[in-house]
């Protein structure tokens, strides 16, 4: 066949090239499990038999339209959390830091000042205040790592200590209920009898579904986090790119504060004890590599939701929180047991 | 004198290259025995044989008369076999009594004796006339001279009876390398063997006792006077090659062509100073020279991953800002890395990204990417470059060498570039691919690209370049179109600096 043949088919007829993909495709069942379904195929797996578990020990109170309601509302902070350490731990980062960025988000956005300004004009100055920290707070961690060279790890812990204790120093260590009525009814509200909280979630997720495999800021997202030198090379900005990275972590925790706000109506320097380490561990049993180059938002929120039903099956079963975290502990482990084999199988 | 060590028909294939096809190796004791061969002679692949890092797919192997098995290395170590490598492979962190002991520390029930560590180290460094190193340093903080003096006394605390050195003068400056050679002369007396390899004959005739020349992964000649052999027999041996490349023609380069790329005065302390070169539209410039030589800093530099200290780069008459790889880009200069792996590809991701990567703004309106007209533009350019197997869905990590490197083209392609810089675009690339890599490289020319092409093999930049630049040491020591200079004359000026 000439050049100028093949030339004209690939172009005119794309259709065909499919044709001439399939038989070049191996080891389809591999492919299969490596796919996006495959591997979430294993979470969702999971989630089943968790769910099964639940009704099987504790099925009347478990398998109540409530019961699901909470859980979803229990996973919506942390999983809006793990949607923006998905992004970074793609992008061959991690962040410490959620969880004392959402505790200062949360403090600034319940001052008397701001409260005071919410309750004279409207509740967005609380939010907007919200997400202002958790932005400020992503850039300062971004620079810090793209521009001054500070690993993430150090970087982030740093952000960890000083967030927390800002918050801390602002609240000056009290809890800050919040007295503006008209958030707390719109966001402790329902729309089609779903709360608030679960479609910001839902809305978050599906957000950074499309930012992460639809658009070239995800894209490069993939090419930074798999490969930086190639993707410097390619002519991509990869530092510029990372301090995006880290505020759109930041933002995310902004978004998680005015959850947890509402949640709980009130702001504190306590909020988000922990976080950073169950966003991890959702993101990661989720299916992205810690290592950067490859993440899945799907994944994520299944992490979330495992993790999340999980705590609910031991508590309807009053089972103590210290046993919920040996399961979450083996969870982890067994999870990315399970993906290293995969990933073995297909290199191999 | 019997000889210490002897390989007898030694073959070593990976997959798609015979890499050794019959090596024969005899080492005296007590001698300096260099070995000669251009790049992709086999002399690397010989060395990891000897050093038990590869297993030979047939030959003998025989130390002192006696068939051995060097399964690992170290077995090898055990036989009295170290290497020094060009890239060291010292831990910098560590001190030097630390790294000269690593892996056989002395202890006592477990714990390490750092006191008789450093004394013997001490000894070692004194015997080899360097007791000015100090023990308890670490060895990040000596100079590159030091550092193999570090390396050669971690061999012999081994005990070594044979060391390879691979290139060991590359990285010194020549009041170095005479020290080194007072190293090398003490050790042959004591009885231990050298195999020295390097590209400079000079050196080869200051300390070489016998010469083995290698060519295409078989020895075309053994037991040679290093002081003796005339030069030109030595360039004979090593060049012609039995594998023939297949060049397309040249282009007609039309007088009026742009210039398009221009290099000016380009300098980077300790690397290159003085570069300057043009490529007119359509106009082929190699870059000749050996590793070391400063080619692909040059080349990294004119693409802005390096920042010049002095001199500038200019396309289609703008002055690029040094140190910004974006500028370049955007400017429309395309880099095909040396290290395709690690500086080009994103392994994991398909072939259609790895293509696109580059363009992705083509591809997107408000920041959301096409996919569908993402895979078809680079399927098309996928089936134009023969990918194979074809599908650009798969990862680029399953492709071979040869069609690693045409996504790297592609990619580069479909960014209708201006300048193309090449940087060893056939390493690691079998022979039958080498071809087609050729041929569209071609035509890229051909359709008016400026192409840069640094390569470590000489005829395959003679081949493709119309015009060469010989790179020694950082300098360029001969510009001139590439059909009135030959391989044995690039090979005397990158050896020799001068065309002899």
């Amino acid at each position: 066949m000439s050049e100028a043949n093949r030339i004209e088919e690939g172009g005119t007829t794309p259709s065909k090239q499919d044709t001439v993909t399939q038989p070049a495709r191996p080891r389809s069942r591999t492919d299969l499990l490596r796919s996006g379904f495959g591997r979430n195929l294993g979470l969702v797996v999971a989630l089943v038999l968790l769910c099964i578990v639940g009704v099987a020990t504790a099925g009347d109170t478990f398998a109540t339209g409530a019961n699901v309601l909470t859980i979803l509302r229990l996973a919506a902070v942390i999983g809006v959390v793990s949607v923006g350490m998905t992004f970074v731990i793609t992008g061959g980062g991690i962040d410490l830091s959620v969880g004392a960025m959402v505790a200062l988000a949360s403090v600034w956005a319940t001052t008397l000042a701001t409260q005071q300004l919410a309750a004279d004009y409207h509740w967005i100055f609380m939010v907007s205040t919200a997400l202002a920290v958790g932005a400020a707070c992503g850039l300062v961690n971004g620079l810090l790592v793209a521009y001054g060279k500070i690993v993430p790890f150090v970087a982030t812990l740093a952000m960890l200590a000083s967030a927390r204790g800002l918050a801390e120093i602002i609240s000056d260590r009290k809890t800050q209920i919040i007295t503006v009525n008209s958030f707390e009814d719109f966001f402790g509200g329902s729309l089609i009898g779903v709360p608030v909280l679960i479609w910001i979630f839902l809305l978050v997720a599906a957000a950074g579904w499309v930012l992460l495999n639809r658009t070239t800021f995800g894209r490069r997202t993939f090419a930074v986090g798999g490969n930086a030198e190639a993707a410097r090379l390619a002519g991509i900005k990869v530092q510029r790119h990372t301090v995006a990275l880290y505020v759109l972590a930041g933002l995310c925790c902004g978004i998680a504060a005015v959850m947890l706000m509402a949640r709980t109506t009130t702001g504190s320097s306590t909020h988000g004890q922990l976080y950073e380490l169950d966003a991890i561990a959702a993101v990661v049993i989720g299916g992205t590599l810690l290592s950067g180059g490859r993440g899945t938002i799907v994944g994520t929120v299944f992490g979330v939701l495992i993790f999340t039903t999980l705590n609910n099956v031991f508590t309807l079963n009053n089972l103590s929180i210290s046993a919920q975290s040996v399961a979450k502990g083996a969870i982890i482990v067994v999870a990315v047991l399970l993906q290293q084999r995969l990933a073995r199988r297909s290199t191999s | 004198m019997t000889d210490l060590l002897n390989m007898m028909g030694i073959v070593k294939e990976f997959p798609g290259v015979r890499a050794l096809d019959g090596v024969d190796l005899d080492v005296r004791a007590g001698e300096v025995h260099c070995l000669l061969g251009q790049n992709g002679a086999g002399k690397s692949t010989l060395i990891r044989v000897l050093t038990g890092a590869h297993q030979p797919d047939a030959g003998m192997i025989r130390i002192n008369d006696e068939p051995v098995q060097l399964n690992s290395p170290t077995a090898a170590i055990q036989r009295g076999i170290a290497a020094i490598y060009q890239e060291l492979d010292l831990v910098p962190d560590l001190t030097v009594a630390e790294n000269i002991f690593l892996g056989h520390e002395p202890t006592r029930y477990g714990f390490s004796r750092t006191h008789e560590a450093n004394t013997k180290a001490r000894s070692i460094l004194q015997g080899l006339g360097h007791p000015e190193i100090p023990t308890n340093r670490s060895v990040g903080s000596l100079p590159a001279a030091g550092q193999q003096v570090v390396s050669m006394a971690r061999a012999l605390s081994r005990n070594a009876r044979l060391i390879v050195m691979d290139e060991p003068s590359a990285v010194l400056d020549p009041e170095e390398v005479s020290n080194l050679f007072r190293v090398i002369r003490g050790l042959t007396e004591s009885g231990v063997a050298v195999v020295y390899i390097s590209h400079r004959l000079e050196e080869i005739r200051e300390i070489g006792d016998r010469v083995t020349v290698l060519k295409d992964g078989a020895t075309v000649a053994t037991g040679l006077d290093a002081r003796e052999t005339p030069t030109k027999e030595l360039i004979q041996l090593m060049t012609g090659r039995s594998i023939e490349y297949v060049f397309p023609p040249r282009n007609e380069m039309p007088d009026a062509a742009p210039v398009v790329l221009d290099v000016v005065d380009l300098s980077r302390p300790g690397e290159f100073a003085g570069i300057g070169f043009e490529v007119r539209a359509g106009e082929i410039v190699g870059l000749a020279g050996l590793v070391g030589s400063g080619r692909s800093e040059v080349l990294e530099t004119v693409y802005g991953a390096r920042r010049a200290a002095t001199g500038f780069v200019r396309v289609d008459g703008a002055v690029l800002r040094p140190g910004r790889v974006q500028d370049a880009v955007k400017a429309g200069v395309g880099l095909a890395p040396e290290e395709r792996k690690s500086q080009a590809l994103l392994l994991d991701e398909a072939v259609f990204k790895n293509i696109t990567v580059s363009t992705l703004g083509r591809f997107a309106s408000s920041g959301f990417l096409n996919s569908r007209a993402e895979r078809e533009a680079a399927g098309k350019l996928a089936l134009e470059l023969d990918v194979r197997p074809p599908g650009v869905d798969q990862p680029v990590r399953n492709l071979s060498g040869g069609n690693q490197q045409k996504v790297v083209l592609a990619r580069w392609l479909l960014r209708d570039c201006r300048v193309l810089l090449l940087d060893e675009p056939t390493r690691g690339v079998d022979v039958g691919a080498r071809s087609e890599i050729y041929a569209l490289i071609r035509e890229l020319a051909s359709n008016g690209v400026a192409i840069v092409l640094v390569s470590s093999e000489v005829p395959e930049v003679l081949g493709l370049s119309d015009r060469v630049v010989v790179l020694r040491e950082g300098r360029a020591v001969h510009t001139g179109p590439a059909q009135e200079i030959d391989e044995h004359q690039v090979l005397d000026l990158v050896m020799e600096g001068s065309a002899g």
